[in-house]
């Protein structure tokens, strides 16, 4: 649920709205130059702070919502992380605050952490690319206008409007080995020999030139899953941002010769780079973090099992919420220390490439 | 700014002239490496939209083709494609029911959704508006710093929200509550509405309000009576995106309401129904259907509304 529409994309135009809306600054300017006038003083600078008073007035029941059900419980997580705080002890421990690192020796030495970790970074990086892969796609296939183009890009956008539960359901089934139609299919026009069970196995084999090759299945299987139901959110943004392009760099290319696949490597995927790099920066947040997806589809088993669904164990399975809290901390970290790397790595390369 | 139409091209505005090249009238030109480009890329375009319809359409479609299937019937033949012996509605019956009828008692818990998903509406519109006005209008101490704490908001997972919220819920007696799940959902998505407002109320010419403040109209009439109507369509993309968040949600649900049956929602139902051995494949898509359809519907009914409302600002990229 905590996945919405692109909100850092207003850099940009934030600025520029600041620019051309410039009526609140403008005016703010000249009340600052008319105040030093003796006897405008007064009610000018009574007007401003009126309207400060107004701005966080009005802002207050924001600012307090926020801060009691998001700042406080982000904090207060902090504080459970050093706590030995259990389901059971919670009347007697919630207030005592003898801190210490076992939950964080718990959690990091526990059997299956590093999996679960390794497991993490697969799934959001190959999840990540494959969602933006695919959206930028099907964004550029239905840039153009068609006849029924606007049921097209509406179907599109079904895997991620429709209930994750449902969606999750529906993929479960049709990957079940005994009823589900892919086996099924697989079965009566490919040949296969034994049904698949697709989610519950953790290693499958394939054949390539004779040689057997181990993959992991199940993990494959949620990845094509996280590939599905993300791409429209990719394809969203990227169409927006595609049909937002001056088509004069276009035309002019196309004059002077260029074919239909240079123009797209060399004209109009340079203008995406903006809008896949913040793609990429929240799908990979959102992925790295996701619960709902894996935990529906496999319960976390068959090698399929995230950080973040081990939390969920920690906090209900074993009632142990201060590990809960801790493992949870070590994933937000995580996260932090990787869009740092990002962010120095990467984006610093785009923004050289855009100067040139 | 930003409110360029997505849309720009409506899909049936008739297709530009053929290039001479594909007229047969004209001598035919030799194999340029842009024209064998420009036809193999056309297939593929044409290709790839099938792929994509297939794709996004055909779970939806045997979602619904499963719930109307018998059991036995689906075990016999799995890889049909229509239900070979005709369709009955049974299974949806079972769903609805409630449980002294020896159904699942989803008529109480699609209730319980609905009740959820619009009191999440309309308390994170309540909240929103006002601050998402002050956030685009008016000049403050610490305006930036605000929009930037709503954003950083968004780098933690929800379970590590969900685990401090669990225990304080627990222990004020709130868990099982469906005011607290409401309470839940709005917070949580109040950063969002008010990025999405703000960039629409940025749009609505100042001088408008300013007239109405020369008249003499105290600040919050100018906002009743100015500034909503003119961003009504915002406001309805907003109210139907929280409402969407919050009919979808399951993380928050599941940790809340687990222990309390009649407070159930949908998709809590649903994810509890699977788990059951008694409950057939053909029970649970029914139950898929129930949770599903409400969330297409108002979808496609609004589809161009809620586009726009959630890209605003990205074109600019």
């Amino acid at each position: 649920m905590r996945e919405g529409p692109v909100v850092g994309a207003e850099e940009g135009p934030d600025e520029g709205a600041r620019g051309v809306g410039a009526g609140t600054s403008g005016k703010a300017g000249g009340r600052d130059g008319g105040g030093k006038r003796p006897g405008g003083r007064r009610p000018r600078g009574t007007l401003a702070q009126q309207e400060a008073r107004a701005g966080i007035g009005l802002l207050s029941p924001t600012l307090i919502v926020v801060l009691v059900m998001v700042v406080l419980p982000i904090l207060w997580t902090i504080v459970i992380a050093f706590q030995e705080l259990r389901l059971r002890n919670l009347r007697t421990r919630l207030f005592d605050f003898q801190f210490t690192l076992h939950n964080f020796e718990t959690v990091l030495t526990a059997p299956g952490f590093l999996e679960a970790l390794k497991v993490t970074l697969i799934y959001s990086i190959l999840g990540t690319f494959l969602s933006i892969g695919l959206g930028l796609v099907a964004a550029l296939v239905v840039r153009k206008p068609f006849k029924g183009r606007t049921f097209v890009r509406a179907s599109m956008l079904l895997p991620y409007i429709a209930p994750v539960v449902a969606v999750t359901f529906v993929w479960q089934i049709m990957l079940n080995p005994e009823l589900g139609i892919v086996n099924a299919i697989g079965a009566d026009l490919l040949g296969w020999q034994d049904r698949i069970p697709f989610l519950e196995q953790r290693t499958g084999t394939i054949s390539i030139f004779g040689f057997d090759l181990g993959v992991p299945l199940a993990l494959i299987v949620v990845i094509l899953y996280q590939a599905w139901r993300y791409f429209p959110f990719s394809f969203l943004f990227i169409l927006a941002r595609l049909q937002a392009l001056p088509t004069e760099l276009d035309e002019a290319a196309r004059v002077d010769g260029a074919t239909p696949l240079q123009r797209f490597w060399r004209i109009t995927l340079p203008q995406l780079q903006g809008v896949i790099a913040l793609l990429t920066v929240l799908r990979f947040i959102w992925t790295f973090n996701e619960f709902d997806d894996i935990f529906l589809l496999t319960q976390g088993g068959a090698g399929t099992e995230v950080v973040s669904v081990r939390v969920y164990r920690y906090l209900t399975g074993r009632g142990d919420i201060g590990a809960a809290a801790a493992l949870s901390l070590v994933l937000a970290l995580l996260l932090v220390v990787l869009l740092l790397v990002y962010f120095k790595f990467f984006v610093g390369r785009v923004e050289e490439a855009d100067a040139v | 700014m930003s409110r360029t139409d997505v849309d720009t091209g409506v899909a049936e505005r008739p297709e530009a002239p053929k290039a001479p090249a594909r007229r047969p009238s004209r001598p035919r030109p030799p194999l340029s490496r842009e024209i064998v480009e420009t036809r193999i890329l056309g297939v593929l375009k044409w290709i790839m939209i099938a792929f994509f319809l297939v794709a996004t359409l055909f779970p939806f479609y045997y979602m619904l083709m499963l719930s109307v299937r018998a059991i036995e019937d689906l075990a016999l033949d799995p890889g049909a494609l229509w239900p070979p012996r005709g369709i009955s509605f049974g299974a949806f019956g079972d769903v609805l029911r409630s449980v002294d009828d020896g159904g699942q008692g989803f008529l109480t818990f699609l209730r319980n959704s609905a009740g959820i998903a619009l009191a999440s509406v309309v308390l994170t519109l309540l909240v929103s508006i006002l601050g998402s006005y002050a956030i685009a209008r008016l000049q403050f101490f610490g305006r930036r710093q605000v929009n930037f704490l709503f954003l950083s908001v968004y780098l933690f997972p929800a379970i590590l929200l969900a685990i401090p919220l669990f225990v304080f819920f627990t222990r004020v007696g709130l868990r099982g509550s469906l005011f607290g799940l409401v309470l839940v959902y709005a917070s949580q998505i109040v950063p969002v509405t008010i990025h999405m407002l703000r960039n629409y109320f940025e749009t609505v010419p100042e001088s408008l309000e300013e007239a109405a403040a020369m008249d003499g109209a105290g600040r919050l009439t100018i906002i009743r009576k100015v500034s909503l109507p003119l961003a009504m369509p915002a406001i309805m993309a907003t109210s139907l995106f929280v409402f969407m968040i919050a009919w979808n949600e399951f993380l928050f649900a599941l940790l809340f309401l687990l222990e309390k049956r009649q407070n159930w929602t949908v998709s809590l139902g649903l994810s509890q129904l699977a788990g059951s051995i008694e409950v057939s494949k053909t029970t649970l898509m029914a139950g898929s259907v129930i949770l599903t359809v409400p969330i297409i519907i108002l979808f496609f009914a609004t589809e161009r509304l809620l586009v726009e409302g959630l890209t605003a600002g990205a074109e600019k990229g």
